[in-house]
């Protein structure tokens, strides 16, 4: 029984022990899994955070590099040698730090591929109706002779004054006006020897651009397709002064009237064009046609003859002027323009008295196929021109110097010749040579719009960019009536806006 | 006489009428390449622009007005890249069909992502183009763009013929599908690598192929280069240690030698024009071919050379 009981409580006491024995394993275990699972927190911690730290490193390399190459595209600092280009250079790395900032920007903007679904970026251009232009031409310079606009500068947009002179301030607009039409406007102001301004309208018409069979009409204020030079805005000249021919017979101001045209593109297979305009033919724009004059002892006189307020009775009391023009391909490289021009129409002498002008011209042009930015090139420009005035003998209200004027036929010719040499980027070098000369009239023989005269004009022209020129001309004219003069031209351009394209 | 002349009327009117090929003008030789490939010769083409001479400053002849005058199409380049010329002949052309927004008017710069499109419009910063730089046919992406419009114009001008311009469009853009990885790849060891351009006209083909070219001879666009610009680029280039600089044929080759003499770099003669420089006669992907193969050849053969 005993026994039994020591057993019993041995093993009762083994038991327990084990059971003891089975709780100390138990709690190890678990601490060890809880030292475990620390551990595995621990590492993973750590880990994570040297993740964390490698990322900024990488960051932070990143953005050495980044600060590095920002640095690199700034402008180091100067040596000495180069502290003089430093001044020079301002502005423009000025620039050029905005350009490559507006550049990163796109490039950016690039990265993502253009897909249908985006929305486009069209071109901005024409995002106004229409171009609009303001463009200035002035003038500084002198002449031997006191007032150059008496006898040598005899244009409207020629420089008038010794010293300073500002004949052209042009406000130019064009632009589509519907599917139909084209619409182009020019209005200039000008200062006058007291310095108050002029304006004129000098264009405002429109043009078709869908008639049928090669046709296309143009009808307003505009200049009339004579010739070369005429229908050019000052801007375009190629000298500071208008040729002396042209002054002549189409007149101080150009031949420009209110009219329509009509022309055709000739089917032939090189460019020829015809054309008929038709004008009122008034005033002094339509200055050999029925243009009243400048008052000479307080009548309005042309030619020294009274005018007379001829009104329109009919079409052949108009200004037609026909002009044919075709151009070759010489090679590829040179290009010549050739045209014939006429003007036919009343004048305000007399009442049957008519004017007639004929006109020829030629433009010739080399360009290499390497030309940069229209550089160089080579030019050749010829305009002459014959007119037959028919002058009534003088009428009523006469002074004793008018009264014998007999009816006569005045003729007037002449000639312009120019060459233009783009010998660099942005520099012409131009010669003209000029002739004009008309028959001795009964009125006046001494009228120096009539007399012999020559001038021979180099020019230098640098365009300091598309919207800015700088022009250096001097003048040799030699007339019958003021001898040898010489005069000297310094003219600058600017032009702000948008201008519409020039044609050839 | 007269009789002469309405013979000779006659005559050119039959002409005109025997000819039933799709009349098509370029302004640009790259887009008249895009063309040929889509209009194979179903289409009679003519371009304006010579591949040599500068696409800004073209001389608005005359001739181009005939030209212009007898086109079905018209495919402009657009984004300003024409707008010194292009209007003033479209005026006299007297050509329904190329009205602006007709279907004979092909503008292919609809579509393209344009690049520098200025935020204000300010010329002392140069002769900036208002609607973004327009020289974006040398990413190939663009060219895939433009073709579509081509191909689109020709099948509304000519349905009858659409099955063969959708074949040759297909043809030409798989065709460039897989140049396109090829040429990345030429150009891929050189990502990053900085070359220097005459004009700002090379930035959509940098893009496109990891190159920066963004320095330029040009210290503002349309300014000719100064002697205190190149004295910056060229300190630019030697602390940069760029070795190439790409000229464009109608561009002042000897500015670009002296830059080049000056900082030990390679003056390489680029293109954006198929025919402007001798090897790119072939064709648009001919052209690329070269421009791709003839940098890597300078960038490599520099880097070899430099190590």
């Amino acid at each position: 029984m005993k026994l039994k009981f020591i057993i019993g409580l041995s093993s009762a006491l083994c038991l327990s022990a084990m059971t003891v024995q089975a709780q100390k394993t138990n709690d190890v275990e678990q601490l060890r899994r809880q030292f475990q699972q620390l551990q595995e927190s621990f590492e993973k911690t750590v880990k994570q955070q040297q993740q964390q730290i490698e990322t900024q490193q990488q960051q932070i390399s990143a953005l050495t590099e980044k600060l590095d190459a920002l640095t690199k595209s700034q402008p180091a600092p100067k040596t000495d040698d180069q502290k003089k280009l430093e001044a020079q250079l301002a502005a423009e790395l000025g620039q050029k730090g905005a350009t490559n900032s507006e550049m990163a920007a796109s490039a950016a903007a690039l990265q993502q591929p253009w897909s249908p679904a985006q929305p486009l970026t069209i071109a901005r251009a024409g995002s106004s109706y229409m171009n609009i232009s303001f463009d200035v031409l002035m003038d500084v310079g002198g002449s031997t002779e006191a007032d150059p606009s008496k006898q040598l500068e005899l244009g409207d947009h020629d420089p008038s004054n010794n010293g300073f002179s500002l004949r052209n301030a042009e406000i130019a607009v064009d632009g589509a006006v519907d599917p139909y039409f084209k619409g182009y406007g020019n209005i200039v102001y000008k200062l006058d020897q007291n310095n108050e301004t002029g304006v004129e309208l000098e264009e405002a018409y429109l043009m078709t651009t869908s008639l049928p069979d090669n046709l296309q009409v143009k009808a307003g204020q505009f200049f009339a397709a004579f010739g070369r030079q005429n229908a050019q805005h000052p801007h375009q000249w190629a000298f500071v002064d208008q040729p002396i021919i042209l002054n002549r017979t189409l007149g101080p101001d150009g031949l420009r009237n209110v009219g329509a045209q009509l022309s055709w593109l000739v089917p032939t297979p090189f460019y020829t064009e015809a054309l008929l305009g038709v004008f009122n033919g008034q005033g002094g724009t339509a200055f050999s046609f029925r243009n009243e004059g400048e008052p000479v002892d307080g009548i309005p006189r042309v030619h020294g003859r009274e005018t007379i307020d001829r009104t329109l009775r009919g079409p052949g009391d108009m200004l037609f002027v026909p002009r044919i023009t075709s151009s070759f391909e010489l090679t590829d490289e040179q290009t010549l323009v050739v045209g014939a021009s006429a003007a036919f129409g009343p004048n305000d002498t007399g009442s049957d008295k008519r004017t007639e002008i004929y006109g020829l011209d030629l433009y010739w042009k080399w360009k290499p196929a390497k030309a940069n930015a229209g550089f160089p090139f080579v030019s050749w420009q010829t305009e002459a021109n014959y007119q037959n005035f028919q002058a009534a003998a003088n009428l009523t209200n006469a002074p004793a110097s008018f009264t014998s004027l007999p009816a006569e036929t005045l003729d007037d010719w002449g000639f312009y010749s120019q060459v233009l040499w783009g010998f660099k980027e942005r520099w012409v070098a131009g010669l003209r040579g000029e002739y004009a000369n008309g028959n001795a009239g009964a009125y006046n023989p001494d009228d120096i719009y009539r007399n012999e005269r020559t001038r021979i004009s180099p020019a230098l022209t640098f365009f300091t960019s598309e919207f800015s020129k700088i022009r250096l001309q001097g003048n040799y004219d030699h007339g019958k009536l003021f001898g040898d003069q010489y005069s000297i031209w310094l003219q600058v351009e600017f032009m702000l806006g948008a201008h519409g394209a020039h044609k050839f | 006489m007269k009789k002469l002349f309405l013979n000779l009327i006659a005559m050119i009117t039959l002409a005109t009428v025997a000819h039933a090929k799709l009349n098509v003008v370029a302004t640009t030789p790259d887009l008249a390449a895009i063309a040929r490939e889509i209009g194979g010769d179903k289409i009679e083409l003519t371009t304006l622009a010579k591949p040599t001479e500068d696409p800004h400053f073209v001389d608005a002849k005359p001739s181009f007005i005939v030209k212009l005058n007898r086109a079905d199409v018209l495919i402009e380049g657009g984004a300003e890249l024409e707008i010194g010329w292009l209007p003033a002949l479209l005026d006299q052309s007297r050509n329904e069909k190329l009205a602006a927004g007709a279907a004979g008017h092909v503008l292919c710069s609809q579509g393209i992502q344009l690049l520098e499109v200025p935020s204000t419009l300010d010329r002392s910063k140069g002769d900036i183009h208002a609607a973004g730089n327009p020289h974006y046919m040398v990413d190939p992406a663009n060219a895939n763009i433009v073709a579509q419009h081509i191909a689109d114009a020709l099948c509304q001008q000519d349905a009858k013929s659409c099955d063969a311009y959708r074949a040759n469009l297909k043809k030409f853009t798989d065709a460039l599908d897989a140049k396109l990885v090829e040429w990345q790849k030429t150009l891929e060891p050189f990502r990053g690598r900085e070359v220097v351009a005459y004009h700002n006209s090379w930035l959509y083909f940098g893009n496109r192929f990891g190159l920066k070219i963004d320095l330029f001879l040009e210290p503002k666009p349309g300014i000719p280069p100064t002697p205190a610009h190149l004295a910056e680029v060229i300190k630019r280039m030697k602390a940069d240690k760029v070795r190439v600089v790409i000229v464009d044929p109608y561009l002042n080759r000897k500015t670009a030698e002296t830059v080049a003499r000056n900082t030990d770099a390679m003056v390489v003669d680029v293109t954006q024009f198929p025919g402007g420089v001798k090897g790119t006669e072939g064709g648009y992907i001919q052209m690329m071919d070269y421009l791709v193969d003839s940098l890597a050849k300078a960038m490599g053969g520099k880097k070899q050379h430099g190590e």
